[in-house]
């Protein structure tokens, strides 16, 4: 090895023992934890090697809880939130007067700390002996009874949670379908005009086939960060979101690893790779479909 | 400073990895520079000319050969430890530097004995600038300076640290035409006044043509020619060189001998022995055989070798006659020539573009003879 | 006909008008939605303890602000040292993560070496990695080192980033080679090469990297989560949890909104003073999280 390839591989070293020991060496580990049956993890001891821990994940109430919000959650938000940005991407590219005011107010959920702005949302939906907070009260004007999102019945919690999930991705969404629909090349537009064309059809024949790969893309990412869901739900329902009934798989993996009821690694390990599984199965079947729909 | 190049080839892996054997870049090339002349490396793209000055300046190492500056053998000498200058096709300016900082930056690279003061830095960025007249441009970033602005730039950041040897590749390429043609002048004033020894890389052979003291015809990785300019044009020593130099190009026909005589197309259009030298000593590689019957050979006639005239013996089909000022060109067109046929008149020449036809006289010193199947140049008779 | 034509424009016309119309109530009704926590946290922040329990119906405006929250926010809880171990932390992964991902982009970009399309694509390979499933090696690592509670044990696992090695790699192979020869004839190391012309020349990108990198770091919570549980070596969003959960007493309201005010401003700040890059940035390819 001449004097030039020591030096490229002396430039690469502190990033490949930064991602072999923090990337490379947990993903084989943590397929072996997942493994080995009764892991210890102050004895580092383990009985034996098998299944089982897929098995009492999979058996058990807290991760099917998990796992059915999660999939609740994965359904509901990311499709509203990809038409919600596509609405509003279409009504700013067809403003111009404050039209970067809009779009800077639209990009402030994206700078702010998710447990921070999730504790505000949790003090406007919350109904306490002392207040019926600001949600409820807006409920009251329209004749409804309060209810309490926080601590209240499964799917008022399920509502705010999706909520404020919806509130923390639109601006990555909105951001990326402004930019797609402005790079469509404008004579479409104007050849949609001379044929006489509908705006509907304009809308469905033209910018929607343009916009589909980027569409594909975000939904392709709002799937995967819908899955991993965890500190939007902390946020509004705190740490033990097992005791809430509103937990979802990553904070399940968390639980199962630290807290209150962690110390299992073996378990957390097993959840990780049925998360994974699924994520990729998932994206799998989209890639699948998109192939079909999408035009490049 | 001369330069000295031996034998020096450069093979280059093969990107398509099921062909094993290497691309030779450059084929055992030899030649010499005589010290402070510029010769100009010329050749189609893809010949190896940057090649060669790439290993020249020491940014590849020859497979093969020595290169020496002068009695010091430099061939695995580093770049900086040879003391080259270098002004690349695209400039490569530092675009976030200053015009001076650009001058300044090779300066602040030398260490050891040869680490100047800052005082000293700064009077030779100054000389240097002043050598292109740069004085008043020296704060500005290169984005903000014109195509031939940055190239004096480039020019300076090569001269200031004084070098030997002076490297140009496609310097002029990326200038409009009359820019060019007014820093082709700049450089050779320059080269001039400093006395650096300088080598310049071009496909244009104009370019070549005007600014060198010695030309270097190369293809394919191989010297097809090397010699002062108005000598390699006239007397190219193949067939590709007689057709890379000079605009129009020359006018190649397939022809024949005949009986002592050359035969285009049937007519006879001058005696063997007005093209052809009687050769002293029998050398066949470079002579052809007077004696043969019959031979087929390539027949190339510059442009300026036609002489109209209305017994002359090639008959064209005329096809144009444009007027340039000072010359006339004309466009004819003949079954035994490859492309259209040019031929460049004095203006006070009549010529009536009324006319089918056209007919010419030759002039023999403007007529060169070609080997039929190598392109190798027939100079005498044996 | 003539009538029909005018009839028509002043259809299109009003359509025209009655879209705008409907387009800007929209865009507003959004923004409101986006808006109103950010007013609701500084309207609570600056309502008094008292005042603020004493609204069974929240009111929308208070006629006497006051900052005492935010003194109860600085002193009450260990505010000021969320604060400064977030900022410790921030800077020092960024800055370390720079230094990793300038040197490993160079070498891709620049460096010839044996191996380095393969390694390069195990590089990308790891893109697909979701960090859920190496964090709990991670955690065991960091724990056997006797690293938790340890700024060390909460910076390591971050400094290094395949996606930003990816895009700057991909910024440093859009400098012309031919500076690179330049600046070879000119005796330039790689080193000073990598130092005075590409990191110039580059500095958009890198500005753009270590902005998103500061924001994830401000923002980040699991892994702080899992790696401290000693108050001192809390960042801003543990903090904001413990303060949540044992802080000012549940019902100090106002105090948490100042608490929350403090930890969210200075990105605010930065990304109003950065919006073009920032936005640009994210949309090359932050992704959330």
């Amino acid at each position: 090895m001449n004097r030039h390839q020591t030096k490229a591989w002396l430039y690469l070293l502190p990033s490949i023992l930064f991602l072999g020991l923090f990337m490379v060496y947990p993903l084989f580990d943590v397929l072996v934890y997942s493994m080995e049956e009764g892991y210890n993890f102050a004895s580092q001891t383990y009985f034996g090697v098998g299944l089982y821990n897929y098995s009492y994940v999979l058996h058990d109430p807290y991760f099917l809880q998990a796992l059915k919000n999660t999939f609740i959650l994965v359904i509901i938000t990311v499709p509203i939130s990809t038409g919600l940005a596509l609405l509003i991407s279409l009504g700013l590219s067809s403003i111009k007067f404050l039209k970067d005011l809009y779009q800077t107010i639209y990009f402030l959920p994206y700078v702010t700390n998710t447990l921070a702005v999730g504790l505000v949302f949790m003090i406007l939906f919350q109904k306490t002996e002392y207040t019926d907070g600001l949600v409820n009260l807006v409920l009251s004007w329209f004749g409804s009874s309060p209810v309490d999102f926080i601590n209240g019945p499964y799917w008022a919690k399920m509502f705010v949670l999706c909520f404020y999930t919806i509130w923390v991705v639109m601006p990555f969404k909105i951001l990326i379908l402004t930019g797609a629909l402005a790079s469509v090349n404008p004579d479409y537009y104007k050849a949609a005009k001379v044929d006489g064309t509908s705006a509907f059809r304009t809308f469905v024949r033209i910018t929607l086939p343009m916009i589909s790969p980027m569409m594909f893309y975000l939904i392709i990412t709002g799937f995967i960060g819908a899955f991993k869901a965890y500190s939007d739900a902390v946020a509004l329902f705190g740490t033990d979101l097992n005791a809430a009934g509103m937990n979802t798989i990553v904070g399940y993996i968390y639980d199962m690893l630290y807290g209150n009821s962690g110390g299992f690694p073996s378990y957390a390990s097993a959840a990780a790779i049925l998360l994974f599984a699924i994520i990729l199965t998932i994206t799998c079947m989209n890639m699948m479909v998109g192939k079909k729909h999408i035009h490049y | 400073m001369e330069i000295r190049l031996q034998n020096l080839t450069k093979k280059f892996p093969n990107r398509n990895k099921k062909i094993s054997n290497d691309v030779i870049a450059v084929d055992h090339v030899t030649f010499t520079i005589p010290d402070g002349k510029l010769i100009g490396l010329l050749g189609p793209s893809g010949c190896g000319k940057s090649t060669t000055l790439n290993m020249i300046c020491g940014l590849e190492t020859p497979t093969d050969g020595t290169i020496f500056f002068g009695e010091q053998d430099v061939t695995n000498l580093a770049p900086e430890h040879r003391g080259v200058g270098m002004v690349f096709q695209n400039y490569a300016l530092y675009p976030h530097l200053t015009v001076r900082k650009n001058i300044l930056f090779p300066l602040e690279n030398l260490k050891g004995k040869n680490k100047l003061s800052k005082d000293e830095m700064m009077r030779r960025v100054n000389q240097a600038a002043a050598l292109v007249q740069l004085e008043e441009l020296m704060d500005r970033k290169p984005a903000e300076l014109s195509g031939g602005q940055q190239q004096r730039v480039a020019i300076a950041r090569a001269l200031v640290k004084m070098p030997h040897v002076l490297l140009l590749d496609e310097p002029l390429s990326n200038l409009d035409a009359r820019l060019r043609l007014q820093t082709r002048e700049e450089i050779k004033k320059i080269q001039r006044s400093t006395n650096i020894t300088t080598v310049f890389v071009t496909h244009d052979q104009e370019e070549a043509m005007s600014i060198s003291d010695f030309i270097v015809v190369m293809k394919s990785g191989v010297v097809q020619q090397i010699g002062k300019p108005q000598e390699v044009y006239d007397d190219p020593a193949n067939l590709f060189v007689a057709k890379f130099l000079g605009t129009p190009p020359i006018n190649v026909f397939s022809g024949k001998i005949e009986n002592g005589m050359l035969v285009i197309d049937g007519a006879s259009v001058l005696p063997l022995e007005a093209v052809l030298k009687p050769l002293n000593q029998p050398d066949t590689s470079k002579g052809i055989d007077k004696s043969k019957a019959e031979q087929r050979v390539v027949i190339a006639i510059r442009p300026e070798g036609f002489v109209p005239c209305n017994d002359g013996p090639l008959c064209c089909d005329l096809q144009g006659v444009e007027v340039m000022g000072r010359d006339i060109s004309i466009v004819a067109q003949h079954a035994a020539c490859e492309a259209v046929l040019r031929a460049i008149i004095t203006a006070d020449t009549k010529v009536d573009s009324a006319n089918d036809t056209i007919r010419f006289a030759l002039k023999p010193e403007k007529v060169f003879l070609f080997d039929y199947e190598t392109g190798e140049r027939i100079r005498g008779l044996v | 006909m003539l009538a029909d034509s005018k009839k028509q424009e002043r259809w299109a016309q009003q359509k025209k008008s009655i879209l705008s119309a409907v387009s800007y109530t929209l865009l507003t009704l959004w923004a409101m939605i986006v808006l109103l926590p950010f007013y609701w946290m500084l309207l609570t922040s600056v309502k008094s303890y008292a005042s603020y329990n004493a609204e069974h119906t929240p009111t929308f405006f208070t006629l006497t602000p006051t900052l005492q929250n935010y003194e109860d926010a600085f002193t009450a809880v260990p505010l000021t040292q969320y604060l400064i171990n977030t900022l410790i932390f921030t800077v020092a992964t960024t800055a370390i993560m720079l230094f990793v991902i300038v040197f490993s982009a160079y070498a891709f970009a620049r460096l010839n070496f044996k191996g380095k399309n393969l390694v390069f694509t195990l590089y990308l390979s790891l893109m697909m990695i979701p960090s859920e499933l190496v964090i709990i090696t991670n955690f065991a690592t960091i724990t056997g080192l006797d690293l938790r509670n340890t700024f060390l044990g909460l910076i390591l696992p971050s400094v290094t980033s395949v996606f930003y090695i990816y895009l700057l790699k991909e910024t440093f192979e859009q400098v012309p080679d031919e500076l690179y020869r330049a600046a070879r004839v000119d005796g330039t190391s790689d080193l000073k090469y990598l130092w005075k012309v590409m990191i110039p020349i580059c500095r958009p990108t890198l500005i753009t990297i270590l902005i998103l990198k500061v924001i994830e770091c401000w923002n980040s919570y699991v892994w702080p989560r899992l790696i401290t549980d000693d108050p001192a070596y809390y960042l801003v969003s543990n903090g904001i949890q413990e303060i949540r959960e044992n802080g000012f007493g549940r019902e100090n309201i106002p105090a948490m909104m100042a608490a929350v005010v403090v930890i969210s401003i200075p990105l605010i700040v930065l990304f109003l003073m950065f919006r073009k890059k920032i936005m640009a940035g994210v949309s090359r390819g932050g992704i959330k999280g």
